[in-house]
Protein backbone atom coordinates (compact mmCIF):
# COMPACT_ATOMS: atom_id res chain seq x y z
CA UNK A 1 0.00 0.00 0.00
CA UNK A 2 2.98 2.59 -0.36
CA UNK A 3 1.95 2.71 -4.01
CA UNK A 4 -1.47 4.92 -2.37
CA UNK A 5 0.70 8.39 -1.77
CA UNK A 6 1.75 9.18 -5.09
CA UNK A 7 -0.85 7.21 -6.44
CA UNK A 8 -3.70 9.96 -5.00
CA UNK A 9 -1.15 12.79 -5.32
CA UNK A 10 -1.44 12.16 -8.53
CA UNK A 11 -5.07 11.81 -8.74
CA UNK A 12 -5.28 14.82 -6.47
CA UNK A 13 -3.47 17.10 -9.82
CA UNK A 14 -5.58 15.41 -12.16
CA UNK A 15 -9.02 16.33 -10.66
CA UNK A 16 -7.13 19.95 -10.20
CA UNK A 17 -6.38 20.29 -13.40
CA UNK A 18 -9.87 18.96 -14.86
CA UNK A 19 -11.75 21.14 -12.27
CA UNK A 20 -9.38 24.53 -13.14
CA UNK A 21 -9.92 23.63 -17.10
CA UNK A 22 -14.01 23.52 -16.66
CA UNK A 23 -14.09 27.34 -16.25
CA UNK A 24 -12.63 28.66 -20.03
CA UNK A 25 -14.27 25.32 -21.30
CA UNK A 26 -17.88 26.64 -20.17
CA UNK A 27 -17.34 30.03 -20.29
CA UNK A 28 -19.56 30.43 -23.51
CA UNK A 29 -22.36 28.51 -22.40
CA UNK A 30 -22.14 30.32 -18.79
CA UNK A 31 -22.00 33.58 -20.57
CA UNK A 32 -25.08 33.14 -22.61
CA UNK A 33 -27.09 31.85 -19.63
CA UNK A 34 -26.29 34.46 -17.75
CA UNK A 35 -27.19 37.26 -20.44
CA UNK A 36 -30.54 35.34 -20.76
CA UNK A 37 -31.03 36.10 -17.09
CA UNK A 38 -30.66 39.71 -17.41
CA UNK A 39 -26.68 39.66 -16.50
CA UNK A 40 -24.48 42.83 -18.01
CA UNK A 41 -21.86 40.48 -20.26
CA UNK A 42 -19.28 42.19 -22.22
CA UNK A 43 -19.54 42.18 -25.09
CA UNK A 44 -22.86 41.19 -25.71
CA UNK A 45 -24.28 38.37 -27.72
CA UNK A 46 -23.23 35.30 -28.30
CA UNK A 47 -22.01 36.18 -31.86
CA UNK A 48 -20.10 38.84 -31.36
CA UNK A 49 -18.46 36.80 -28.44
CA UNK A 50 -17.40 33.77 -30.80
CA UNK A 51 -14.44 36.19 -32.05
CA UNK A 52 -13.15 36.92 -28.45
CA UNK A 53 -10.68 34.61 -27.04
CA UNK A 54 -11.76 32.19 -23.52
CA UNK A 55 -9.14 33.79 -21.58
CA UNK A 56 -10.64 37.40 -22.83
CA UNK A 57 -14.26 36.36 -21.83
CA UNK A 58 -13.31 35.23 -18.06
CA UNK A 59 -11.25 37.95 -17.57
CA UNK A 60 -13.92 40.81 -18.84
CA UNK A 61 -16.56 38.41 -16.74
CA UNK A 62 -14.96 37.49 -14.08
CA UNK A 63 -18.65 37.61 -11.41
CA UNK A 64 -19.85 34.68 -14.28
CA UNK A 65 -17.07 32.90 -14.15
CA UNK A 66 -18.48 31.15 -11.44
CA UNK A 67 -21.91 29.54 -13.52
CA UNK A 68 -19.80 27.60 -15.69
CA UNK A 69 -19.61 24.85 -12.55
CA UNK A 70 -23.43 24.70 -12.22
CA UNK A 71 -24.40 23.81 -15.87
CA UNK A 72 -26.92 21.62 -16.94
CA UNK A 73 -25.53 20.79 -20.17
CA UNK A 74 -21.91 21.63 -19.17
CA UNK A 75 -19.04 21.29 -22.11
CA UNK A 76 -16.93 19.75 -19.14
CA UNK A 77 -18.84 18.95 -16.39
CA UNK A 78 -17.04 19.61 -13.01
CA UNK A 79 -15.25 16.76 -11.19
CA UNK A 80 -18.49 16.70 -8.73
CA UNK A 81 -21.10 17.10 -11.08
CA UNK A 82 -19.19 13.79 -12.62
CA UNK A 83 -19.20 12.02 -9.13
CA UNK A 84 -22.79 13.13 -8.75
CA UNK A 85 -23.99 11.56 -11.65
CA UNK A 86 -21.94 8.57 -11.34
CA UNK A 87 -23.40 7.60 -7.93
CA UNK A 88 -26.81 8.83 -9.24
CA UNK A 89 -26.63 5.72 -11.54
CA UNK A 90 -24.47 3.30 -10.02
CA UNK A 91 -24.76 3.27 -5.90
CA UNK A 92 -28.29 4.91 -6.17
CA UNK A 93 -29.80 2.42 -8.17
CA UNK A 94 -28.25 -0.21 -6.30
CA UNK A 95 -30.01 1.41 -3.29
CA UNK A 96 -33.32 2.02 -5.24
CA UNK A 97 -33.22 -1.90 -6.22
CA UNK A 98 -32.67 -1.16 -9.89
CA UNK A 99 -29.44 -2.47 -10.22
CA UNK A 100 -30.19 -3.98 -13.44
CA UNK A 101 -32.19 -1.64 -14.82
CA UNK A 102 -31.06 0.01 -18.40
CA UNK A 103 -30.30 3.59 -16.68
CA UNK A 104 -27.61 1.73 -14.27
CA UNK A 105 -24.09 2.34 -14.96
CA UNK A 106 -23.33 -1.46 -13.11
CA UNK A 107 -25.62 -3.18 -15.81
CA UNK A 108 -23.54 -1.45 -18.50
CA UNK A 109 -20.44 -2.10 -16.79
CA UNK A 110 -21.19 -5.59 -16.35
CA UNK A 111 -22.59 -6.06 -20.37
CA UNK A 112 -19.09 -4.63 -21.22
CA UNK A 113 -17.04 -6.47 -18.47
CA UNK A 114 -18.59 -9.77 -19.84
CA UNK A 115 -17.27 -9.50 -23.37
CA UNK A 116 -14.01 -7.78 -21.80
CA UNK A 117 -13.38 -11.63 -20.34
CA UNK A 118 -14.69 -13.22 -23.21
CA UNK A 119 -12.43 -11.47 -25.16
CA UNK A 120 -9.36 -11.38 -22.93
CA UNK A 121 -9.49 -15.61 -22.20
CA UNK A 122 -9.56 -16.14 -26.31
CA UNK A 123 -6.77 -13.23 -27.06
CA UNK A 124 -4.82 -15.05 -24.21
CA UNK A 125 -5.31 -18.49 -25.38
CA UNK A 126 -4.50 -17.57 -28.95
CA UNK A 127 -1.22 -15.45 -27.49
CA UNK A 128 -0.24 -18.16 -25.56
CA UNK A 129 -0.79 -21.19 -27.89
CA UNK A 130 0.45 -18.39 -30.68
CA UNK A 131 3.85 -18.19 -28.85
CA UNK A 132 4.76 -21.23 -28.30
CA UNK A 133 4.02 -21.85 -32.11
CA UNK A 134 6.67 -19.40 -33.04
CA UNK A 135 8.90 -20.83 -30.05
CA UNK A 136 8.41 -24.09 -31.54
CA UNK A 137 8.55 -23.66 -35.57
CA UNK A 138 10.83 -21.89 -37.47
CA UNK A 139 8.03 -21.69 -40.14
CA UNK A 140 5.75 -20.26 -37.86
CA UNK A 141 8.46 -17.42 -36.58
CA UNK A 142 8.67 -16.29 -40.25
CA UNK A 143 5.09 -16.59 -41.63
CA UNK A 144 3.03 -15.67 -38.91
CA UNK A 145 4.78 -13.15 -36.15
CA UNK A 146 5.20 -10.31 -39.28
CA UNK A 147 1.42 -10.59 -40.26
CA UNK A 148 0.67 -10.14 -35.82
CA UNK A 149 2.50 -7.01 -36.34
CA UNK A 150 0.72 -5.71 -39.12
CA UNK A 151 -2.27 -6.98 -37.25
CA UNK A 152 -2.11 -4.26 -35.13
CA UNK A 153 -1.03 -1.35 -37.60
CA UNK A 154 -5.51 -1.40 -38.55
CA UNK A 155 -6.82 0.52 -37.04
CA UNK A 156 -9.72 -1.23 -34.55
CA UNK A 157 -12.53 1.24 -35.23
CA UNK A 158 -11.88 0.46 -38.96
CA UNK A 159 -12.26 -3.09 -38.53
CA UNK A 160 -14.95 -3.37 -35.99
CA UNK A 161 -18.02 -2.49 -38.03
CA UNK A 162 -16.60 -5.33 -40.34
CA UNK A 163 -16.21 -8.06 -37.88
CA UNK A 164 -19.90 -7.24 -36.64
CA UNK A 165 -21.19 -7.29 -39.87
CA UNK A 166 -19.26 -10.76 -40.92
CA UNK A 167 -20.64 -12.55 -37.68
CA UNK A 168 -23.73 -11.44 -38.46
CA UNK A 169 -23.67 -12.63 -41.79
CA UNK A 170 -22.76 -15.85 -40.69
CA UNK A 171 -25.77 -16.24 -38.30
CA UNK A 172 -23.92 -15.39 -34.91
CA UNK A 173 -26.93 -13.56 -32.70
CA UNK A 174 -26.38 -10.99 -30.27
CA UNK A 175 -22.96 -8.82 -30.01
CA UNK A 176 -21.29 -10.56 -27.35
CA UNK A 177 -19.69 -12.70 -29.74
CA UNK A 178 -18.20 -10.35 -32.37
CA UNK A 179 -17.10 -8.15 -29.19
CA UNK A 180 -15.41 -10.76 -27.95
CA UNK A 181 -13.37 -11.24 -30.96
CA UNK A 182 -12.91 -7.34 -31.17
CA UNK A 183 -11.55 -7.56 -27.90
CA UNK A 184 -9.43 -10.52 -28.60
CA UNK A 185 -7.76 -9.15 -31.11
CA UNK A 186 -6.47 -6.11 -29.22
CA UNK A 187 -5.21 -8.53 -26.16
CA UNK A 188 -3.58 -11.43 -28.22
CA UNK A 189 -0.65 -8.98 -29.22
CA UNK A 190 0.73 -8.21 -26.39
CA UNK A 191 0.38 -11.87 -24.53
CA UNK A 192 1.91 -13.56 -27.97
CA UNK A 193 4.79 -11.23 -27.87
CA UNK A 194 5.97 -11.30 -24.16
CA UNK A 195 5.17 -15.08 -24.36
CA UNK A 196 7.78 -15.28 -27.19
CA UNK A 197 10.36 -13.40 -25.31
CA UNK A 198 9.61 -15.39 -21.82
CA UNK A 199 9.19 -18.98 -23.84
CA UNK A 200 12.92 -17.70 -25.33
CA UNK A 201 14.73 -16.29 -21.76
CA UNK A 202 16.10 -19.83 -20.75
CA UNK A 203 19.88 -19.42 -21.10
CA UNK A 204 22.24 -21.55 -23.73
CA UNK A 205 23.72 -23.11 -20.91
CA UNK A 206 20.12 -23.73 -19.36
CA UNK A 207 19.33 -26.03 -22.53
CA UNK A 208 22.85 -27.23 -22.19
CA UNK A 209 22.05 -28.37 -19.13
CA UNK A 210 18.94 -30.55 -19.49
CA UNK A 211 20.74 -31.64 -22.69
CA UNK A 212 22.84 -33.66 -20.71
CA UNK A 213 20.12 -34.80 -18.94
CA UNK A 214 19.00 -36.01 -22.45
CA UNK A 215 15.24 -34.67 -21.75
CA UNK A 216 12.77 -34.36 -24.49
CA UNK A 217 10.73 -32.21 -25.73
CA UNK A 218 7.99 -31.91 -23.57
CA UNK A 219 10.14 -31.97 -20.40
CA UNK A 220 12.10 -29.05 -21.34
CA UNK A 221 8.92 -27.01 -22.07
CA UNK A 222 7.36 -28.03 -19.02
CA UNK A 223 10.16 -27.92 -16.65
CA UNK A 224 11.73 -24.96 -17.90
CA UNK A 225 10.48 -22.81 -20.59
CA UNK A 226 6.75 -22.66 -19.25
CA UNK A 227 7.84 -21.78 -15.72
CA UNK A 228 10.29 -19.13 -17.25
CA UNK A 229 7.53 -17.57 -18.76
CA UNK A 230 5.46 -16.95 -16.10
CA UNK A 231 6.84 -13.37 -15.36
CA UNK A 232 6.26 -12.39 -18.81
CA UNK A 233 2.78 -13.90 -18.66
CA UNK A 234 1.95 -11.79 -16.64
CA UNK A 235 3.39 -8.36 -17.39
CA UNK A 236 1.58 -9.23 -20.79
CA UNK A 237 -1.86 -10.25 -18.75
CA UNK A 238 -1.44 -6.72 -17.66
CA UNK A 239 -1.41 -4.99 -20.55
CA UNK A 240 -3.73 -8.00 -22.25
CA UNK A 241 -6.69 -7.20 -19.77
CA UNK A 242 -6.44 -2.99 -20.45
CA UNK A 243 -6.28 -3.63 -24.19
CA UNK A 244 -9.51 -6.25 -24.13
CA UNK A 245 -11.41 -3.30 -22.04
CA UNK A 246 -10.77 -0.94 -24.77
CA UNK A 247 -11.55 -3.20 -27.82
CA UNK A 248 -14.56 -4.11 -26.20
CA UNK A 249 -15.38 -0.83 -25.80
CA UNK A 250 -14.77 0.17 -29.11
CA UNK A 251 -17.27 -2.65 -30.38
CA UNK A 252 -19.95 -1.47 -28.80
CA UNK A 253 -19.12 2.59 -30.03
CA UNK A 254 -20.10 1.66 -34.39
CA UNK A 255 -22.59 -1.27 -33.78
CA UNK A 256 -25.91 0.99 -32.82
CA UNK A 257 -25.59 -0.94 -29.57
CA UNK A 258 -27.52 0.04 -26.17
CA UNK A 259 -26.08 -1.77 -23.87
CA UNK A 260 -22.10 -1.45 -22.45
CA UNK A 261 -20.36 1.66 -21.31
CA UNK A 262 -19.56 1.86 -25.46
CA UNK A 263 -23.14 2.27 -26.37
CA UNK A 264 -23.71 4.81 -23.32
CA UNK A 265 -20.65 6.71 -24.44
CA UNK A 266 -21.94 6.88 -27.78
CA UNK A 267 -25.53 7.64 -26.87
CA UNK A 268 -24.39 10.84 -24.46
CA UNK A 269 -22.38 11.72 -27.80
CA UNK A 270 -25.68 11.47 -29.56
CA UNK A 271 -27.79 12.95 -26.99
CA UNK A 272 -25.84 16.36 -25.98
CA UNK A 273 -25.21 15.01 -22.46
CA UNK A 274 -21.92 14.57 -21.53
CA UNK A 275 -22.52 13.85 -18.20
CA UNK A 276 -23.83 10.33 -19.27
CA UNK A 277 -20.12 10.22 -21.32
CA UNK A 278 -18.10 11.34 -18.52
CA UNK A 279 -19.46 9.07 -16.15
CA UNK A 280 -19.55 5.78 -18.43
CA UNK A 281 -15.46 6.91 -18.80
CA UNK A 282 -14.71 7.02 -15.31
CA UNK A 283 -16.75 4.10 -14.54
CA UNK A 284 -14.77 2.30 -17.73
CA UNK A 285 -11.66 3.79 -15.73
CA UNK A 286 -12.39 2.04 -12.62
CA UNK A 287 -13.31 -1.00 -14.27
CA UNK A 288 -9.90 -1.09 -15.91
CA UNK A 289 -8.27 -0.17 -12.60
CA UNK A 290 -9.86 -2.78 -10.82
CA UNK A 291 -9.48 -5.67 -13.40
CA UNK A 292 -5.07 -4.65 -13.74
CA UNK A 293 -5.32 -4.24 -9.77
CA UNK A 294 -6.42 -7.95 -9.74
CA UNK A 295 -4.02 -9.36 -12.20
CA UNK A 296 -1.17 -7.53 -10.43
CA UNK A 297 -2.24 -9.32 -6.89
CA UNK A 298 -2.68 -12.67 -8.60
CA UNK A 299 0.75 -11.74 -9.89
CA UNK A 300 2.39 -11.43 -6.73
CA UNK A 301 0.67 -14.13 -4.68
CA UNK A 302 2.17 -16.45 -8.23
CA UNK A 303 5.82 -15.60 -8.58
CA UNK A 304 5.87 -15.24 -4.85
CA UNK A 305 4.49 -18.95 -4.43
CA UNK A 306 6.60 -20.24 -7.20
CA UNK A 307 9.69 -18.73 -5.44
CA UNK A 308 10.45 -16.03 -7.74
CA UNK A 309 12.10 -13.48 -5.80
CA UNK A 310 10.49 -9.91 -6.26
CA UNK B 1 51.87 -39.39 -23.00
CA UNK B 2 50.89 -43.10 -22.05
CA UNK B 3 48.74 -43.59 -25.01
CA UNK B 4 49.33 -46.37 -26.98
CA UNK B 5 48.31 -47.52 -30.36
CA UNK B 6 45.69 -49.96 -30.21
CA UNK B 7 45.55 -50.30 -26.35
CA UNK B 8 41.78 -50.10 -25.41
CA UNK B 9 43.02 -49.72 -21.59
CA UNK B 10 39.82 -51.17 -19.57
CA UNK B 11 40.94 -48.14 -17.49
CA UNK B 12 40.17 -45.34 -19.93
CA UNK B 13 37.48 -43.75 -19.33
CA UNK B 14 37.47 -40.56 -21.90
CA UNK B 15 39.58 -41.06 -24.85
CA UNK B 16 40.67 -38.65 -27.87
CA UNK B 17 42.38 -39.48 -31.17
CA UNK B 18 43.65 -36.93 -33.75
CA UNK B 19 40.36 -34.92 -32.24
CA UNK B 20 39.49 -31.58 -34.53
CA UNK B 21 36.89 -29.19 -34.54
CA UNK B 22 36.89 -26.44 -36.95
CA UNK B 23 33.88 -23.64 -36.66
CA UNK B 24 33.34 -21.45 -40.13
CA UNK B 25 32.77 -18.11 -39.52
CA UNK B 26 32.48 -15.29 -41.73
CA UNK B 27 36.25 -14.50 -40.92
CA UNK B 28 37.21 -18.32 -42.18
CA UNK B 29 37.87 -21.08 -39.91
CA UNK B 30 38.92 -21.07 -36.39
CA UNK B 31 40.11 -24.23 -35.34
CA UNK B 32 39.28 -24.68 -31.97
CA UNK B 33 40.87 -27.88 -31.47
CA UNK B 34 43.40 -29.52 -33.48
CA UNK B 35 44.87 -33.04 -33.05
CA UNK B 36 43.87 -33.44 -29.44
CA UNK B 37 45.38 -36.85 -28.49
CA UNK B 38 44.21 -37.79 -25.21
CA UNK B 39 43.40 -40.56 -22.22
CA UNK B 40 41.57 -40.04 -19.31
CA UNK B 41 41.96 -43.24 -16.70
CA UNK B 42 39.24 -44.11 -14.46
CA UNK B 43 39.40 -41.93 -11.06
CA UNK B 44 41.79 -39.50 -12.89
CA UNK B 45 41.06 -35.37 -11.69
CA UNK B 46 42.20 -34.42 -14.99
CA UNK B 47 42.45 -30.38 -15.19
CA UNK B 48 42.61 -28.46 -18.06
CA UNK B 49 44.65 -25.47 -18.41
CA UNK B 50 45.56 -22.95 -20.86
CA UNK B 51 44.64 -19.19 -22.13
CA UNK B 52 41.10 -18.04 -23.46
CA UNK B 53 40.60 -19.83 -26.97
CA UNK B 54 42.52 -22.44 -26.03
CA UNK B 55 39.72 -25.18 -26.95
CA UNK B 56 39.62 -26.24 -23.18
CA UNK B 57 35.89 -25.68 -22.27
CA UNK B 58 35.61 -26.87 -26.80
CA UNK B 59 37.21 -30.41 -25.27
CA UNK B 60 35.03 -30.40 -22.59
CA UNK B 61 32.04 -30.01 -24.46
CA UNK B 62 32.92 -32.48 -27.05
CA UNK B 63 32.87 -35.12 -24.51
CA UNK B 64 30.04 -34.30 -22.93
CA UNK B 65 28.14 -34.37 -26.88
CA UNK B 66 27.46 -30.52 -26.59
CA UNK B 67 29.96 -30.15 -29.40
CA UNK B 68 30.14 -32.52 -32.55
CA UNK B 69 34.49 -32.62 -33.41
CA UNK B 70 34.60 -32.19 -36.99
CA UNK B 71 37.34 -34.82 -37.24
CA UNK B 72 39.11 -37.43 -35.01
CA UNK B 73 37.77 -40.17 -32.75
CA UNK B 74 36.59 -39.56 -29.44
CA UNK B 75 34.53 -42.41 -26.80
CA UNK B 76 33.30 -42.02 -23.35
CA UNK B 77 32.97 -45.03 -21.47
CA UNK B 78 33.98 -46.82 -24.56
CA UNK B 79 30.92 -45.35 -26.31
CA UNK B 80 30.25 -42.20 -28.43
CA UNK B 81 29.78 -38.99 -26.79
CA UNK B 82 26.53 -38.84 -27.94
CA UNK B 83 25.75 -42.58 -26.83
CA UNK B 84 27.14 -41.58 -23.12
CA UNK B 85 25.40 -38.61 -22.83
CA UNK B 86 22.20 -40.49 -23.48
CA UNK B 87 23.06 -43.12 -21.08
CA UNK B 88 23.47 -40.60 -18.63
CA UNK B 89 27.24 -40.93 -18.18
CA UNK B 90 28.21 -37.74 -16.68
CA UNK B 91 27.17 -34.66 -14.83
CA UNK B 92 27.68 -31.26 -16.20
CA UNK B 93 28.67 -28.14 -13.94
CA UNK B 94 28.59 -25.07 -15.57
CA UNK B 95 30.54 -22.03 -15.05
CA UNK B 96 27.04 -20.65 -14.07
CA UNK B 97 25.23 -22.52 -11.28
CA UNK B 98 21.96 -21.51 -13.23
CA UNK B 99 19.50 -22.91 -10.86
CA UNK B 100 16.09 -22.14 -11.69
CA UNK B 101 14.56 -19.47 -9.26
CA UNK B 102 11.08 -20.95 -9.08
CA UNK B 103 12.65 -24.38 -7.84
CA UNK B 104 14.36 -25.10 -4.28
CA UNK B 105 17.47 -25.58 -3.68
CA UNK B 106 15.83 -29.80 -3.16
CA UNK B 107 13.92 -28.93 -6.42
CA UNK B 108 17.02 -27.58 -8.43
CA UNK B 109 18.68 -31.33 -7.61
CA UNK B 110 15.39 -33.06 -7.93
CA UNK B 111 15.28 -32.11 -11.87
CA UNK B 112 17.57 -34.07 -13.24
CA UNK B 113 16.02 -37.16 -11.41
CA UNK B 114 12.66 -36.27 -12.33
CA UNK B 115 13.57 -35.85 -15.95
CA UNK B 116 15.02 -39.31 -15.54
CA UNK B 117 12.06 -40.91 -13.95
CA UNK B 118 13.26 -41.85 -10.55
CA UNK B 119 10.38 -42.60 -8.32
CA UNK B 120 9.79 -40.17 -5.36
CA UNK B 121 11.32 -42.13 -2.21
CA UNK B 122 15.19 -42.52 -3.97
CA UNK B 123 14.81 -38.73 -5.11
CA UNK B 124 14.29 -37.51 -1.18
CA UNK B 125 17.02 -39.96 -0.39
CA UNK B 126 19.55 -38.61 -3.28
CA UNK B 127 18.84 -35.22 -2.35
CA UNK B 128 19.98 -35.74 0.86
CA UNK B 129 22.94 -37.43 0.47
CA UNK B 130 24.36 -35.37 -2.35
CA UNK B 131 23.29 -31.93 -0.24
CA UNK B 132 25.84 -34.17 2.88
CA UNK B 133 28.31 -34.38 -0.15
CA UNK B 134 28.86 -30.41 -0.95
CA UNK B 135 27.69 -29.20 2.87
CA UNK B 136 24.44 -27.66 2.14
CA UNK B 137 22.69 -30.52 4.55
CA UNK B 138 19.57 -28.09 5.90
CA UNK B 139 19.67 -25.95 2.79
CA UNK B 140 17.09 -27.90 0.98
CA UNK B 141 13.91 -25.83 1.39
CA UNK B 142 15.82 -22.61 0.34
CA UNK B 143 15.85 -20.75 -2.98
CA UNK B 144 18.99 -19.79 -4.84
CA UNK B 145 18.22 -16.21 -4.34
CA UNK B 146 18.86 -17.16 -0.26
CA UNK B 147 22.43 -18.57 -0.74
CA UNK B 148 26.09 -16.46 -1.75
CA UNK B 149 27.47 -17.28 -5.10
CA UNK B 150 29.31 -20.38 -4.01
CA UNK B 151 26.66 -22.12 -2.02
CA UNK B 152 24.76 -21.80 -5.30
CA UNK B 153 27.60 -23.07 -7.00
CA UNK B 154 27.71 -26.13 -4.91
CA UNK B 155 24.02 -26.67 -5.16
CA UNK B 156 24.69 -27.05 -8.92
CA UNK B 157 27.89 -29.74 -8.32
CA UNK B 158 25.09 -31.67 -6.02
CA UNK B 159 22.72 -31.25 -8.95
CA UNK B 160 25.22 -33.19 -11.27
CA UNK B 161 25.98 -35.61 -8.58
CA UNK B 162 22.24 -36.47 -7.97
CA UNK B 163 22.15 -39.21 -10.55
CA UNK B 164 25.45 -40.73 -9.59
CA UNK B 165 26.91 -41.16 -12.78
CA UNK B 166 30.52 -41.88 -12.76
CA UNK B 167 32.18 -38.60 -14.67
CA UNK B 168 31.91 -35.09 -13.65
CA UNK B 169 32.53 -32.75 -16.37
CA UNK B 170 33.10 -29.09 -14.40
CA UNK B 171 33.77 -26.31 -16.82
CA UNK B 172 35.26 -23.25 -15.08
CA UNK B 173 33.11 -23.49 -12.04
CA UNK B 174 34.28 -21.80 -9.59
CA UNK B 175 35.88 -18.82 -12.49
CA UNK B 176 32.95 -16.23 -11.07
CA UNK B 177 33.90 -16.90 -7.17
CA UNK B 178 36.77 -14.95 -5.20
CA UNK B 179 40.13 -16.54 -4.13
CA UNK B 180 38.92 -17.20 -0.28
CA UNK B 181 35.56 -18.61 -1.50
CA UNK B 182 37.47 -20.88 -4.36
CA UNK B 183 40.22 -22.30 -1.87
CA UNK B 184 37.69 -23.36 0.47
CA UNK B 185 35.48 -25.44 -2.42
CA UNK B 186 38.70 -26.75 -3.75
CA UNK B 187 39.14 -28.36 -0.65
CA UNK B 188 35.94 -29.63 -0.42
CA UNK B 189 35.97 -30.92 -4.67
CA UNK B 190 39.00 -32.72 -3.58
CA UNK B 191 37.24 -34.50 -0.26
CA UNK B 192 34.03 -35.24 -2.92
CA UNK B 193 36.73 -36.67 -5.37
CA UNK B 194 38.26 -38.62 -2.33
CA UNK B 195 34.89 -39.96 -1.44
CA UNK B 196 33.00 -41.01 -4.87
CA UNK B 197 36.32 -41.55 -7.07
CA UNK B 198 34.58 -40.19 -10.07
CA UNK B 199 36.68 -39.44 -13.20
CA UNK B 200 36.21 -35.56 -13.03
CA UNK B 201 37.38 -33.16 -15.84
CA UNK B 202 37.70 -29.49 -14.77
CA UNK B 203 38.45 -26.40 -16.74
CA UNK B 204 39.94 -23.84 -15.15
CA UNK B 205 42.51 -21.01 -15.99
CA UNK B 206 43.95 -20.69 -12.10
CA UNK B 207 47.51 -22.71 -12.30
CA UNK B 208 47.39 -23.00 -8.55
CA UNK B 209 43.90 -24.66 -8.92
CA UNK B 210 44.82 -27.13 -10.94
CA UNK B 211 48.01 -27.79 -9.92
CA UNK B 212 46.16 -28.44 -6.29
CA UNK B 213 43.71 -30.40 -7.43
CA UNK B 214 44.35 -32.64 -10.57
CA UNK B 215 46.73 -35.99 -10.65
CA UNK B 216 46.82 -34.67 -14.63
CA UNK B 217 47.47 -31.19 -15.86
CA UNK B 218 46.06 -30.65 -19.32
CA UNK B 219 48.45 -27.46 -20.84
CA UNK B 220 47.02 -25.78 -23.97
CA UNK B 221 47.57 -22.92 -26.20
CA UNK B 222 45.51 -21.77 -28.50
CA UNK B 223 45.46 -20.91 -32.24
CA UNK B 224 45.03 -23.73 -32.99
CA UNK B 225 43.31 -25.34 -30.24
CA UNK B 226 46.14 -27.96 -28.91
CA UNK B 227 47.29 -29.94 -26.05
CA UNK B 228 51.16 -28.43 -25.35
CA UNK B 229 51.99 -30.71 -22.08
CA UNK B 230 50.59 -33.40 -20.06
CA UNK B 231 51.72 -33.37 -16.65
CA UNK B 232 51.68 -36.47 -14.43
CA UNK B 233 51.10 -34.71 -10.77
CA UNK B 234 53.78 -36.23 -8.07
CA UNK B 235 51.31 -35.16 -5.24
CA UNK B 236 49.59 -37.47 -2.96
CA UNK B 237 46.26 -37.98 -3.25
CA UNK B 238 45.43 -36.43 -0.01
CA UNK B 239 45.74 -33.09 -0.15
CA UNK B 240 45.67 -30.19 2.49
CA UNK B 241 45.92 -26.49 1.60
CA UNK B 242 49.17 -26.37 2.80
CA UNK B 243 50.52 -28.67 0.28
CA UNK B 244 50.84 -25.76 -2.17
CA UNK B 245 53.81 -24.54 -0.20
CA UNK B 246 55.64 -27.20 -0.75
CA UNK B 247 58.56 -27.73 -3.35
CA UNK B 248 56.90 -30.35 -5.03
CA UNK B 249 53.75 -28.39 -5.96
CA UNK B 250 55.85 -25.16 -6.36
CA UNK B 251 57.99 -27.50 -9.23
CA UNK B 252 54.68 -28.71 -10.75
CA UNK B 253 53.43 -24.92 -10.87
CA UNK B 254 56.25 -24.01 -12.85
CA UNK B 255 56.08 -26.56 -15.46
CA UNK B 256 52.09 -25.42 -15.67
CA UNK B 257 53.75 -22.08 -16.24
CA UNK B 258 56.37 -23.03 -18.42
CA UNK B 259 54.11 -24.60 -21.18
CA UNK B 260 51.48 -22.13 -21.14
CA UNK B 261 54.76 -19.58 -21.66
CA UNK B 262 55.89 -22.02 -24.75
CA UNK B 263 51.87 -22.19 -25.81
CA UNK B 264 51.73 -18.60 -26.14
CA UNK B 265 55.19 -17.33 -27.46
CA UNK B 266 54.08 -16.30 -30.40
CA UNK B 267 51.95 -13.24 -29.21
Amino acid sequence: MKNAVPVLSVLAVIVAAWWLAVAPMNIRPALDIAERGGAVVVPEGSVPRRDVSVWKLMLDNPGQVAVGYDLKRPRLPTPSQVGEELWKTTGAMVAKGRTWSKRSLVYHAWVTLQSTLWGFMLGTTIGILGAVAIVYSRVMDMSVMPWAIISQTVPIVALAPMIIVVSNQIGIDGRGVPKAIISAYLCFFPVLVSMVKGLRSPTAQQLDLLKTYNTNGFQSFFKLRLPASVPFLFTALKVGIAAALVGTIVGELPTGAISGLGARILIGDQFGTPLAIWSALICAAILAGALVTLIDVLQRITLRRMGFHT
Amino acid sequence: MTMQEGDASVSSVISAKNLSLTFETNDGPVHALKDVTLDINKGDFVSFIGPSGCGKTTFLRVMADLEKPTAGEITVNGVSPEEARKARAYGYVFQHAGLYPWRTIGGNIRLPLEIMGVDKATQNQRVTEVLELVHLDGFEKKYPWQLSGGMQQRASIARALAFHADILLMDEPFGALDEIVRDHLNEQVLDLWARTNKTIGFVTHSIPEAVFLSTKIVVMSPRPGRITDVIESTLPRERPLEIRDSKEFIEIAHRVRDGLRAGHGDD
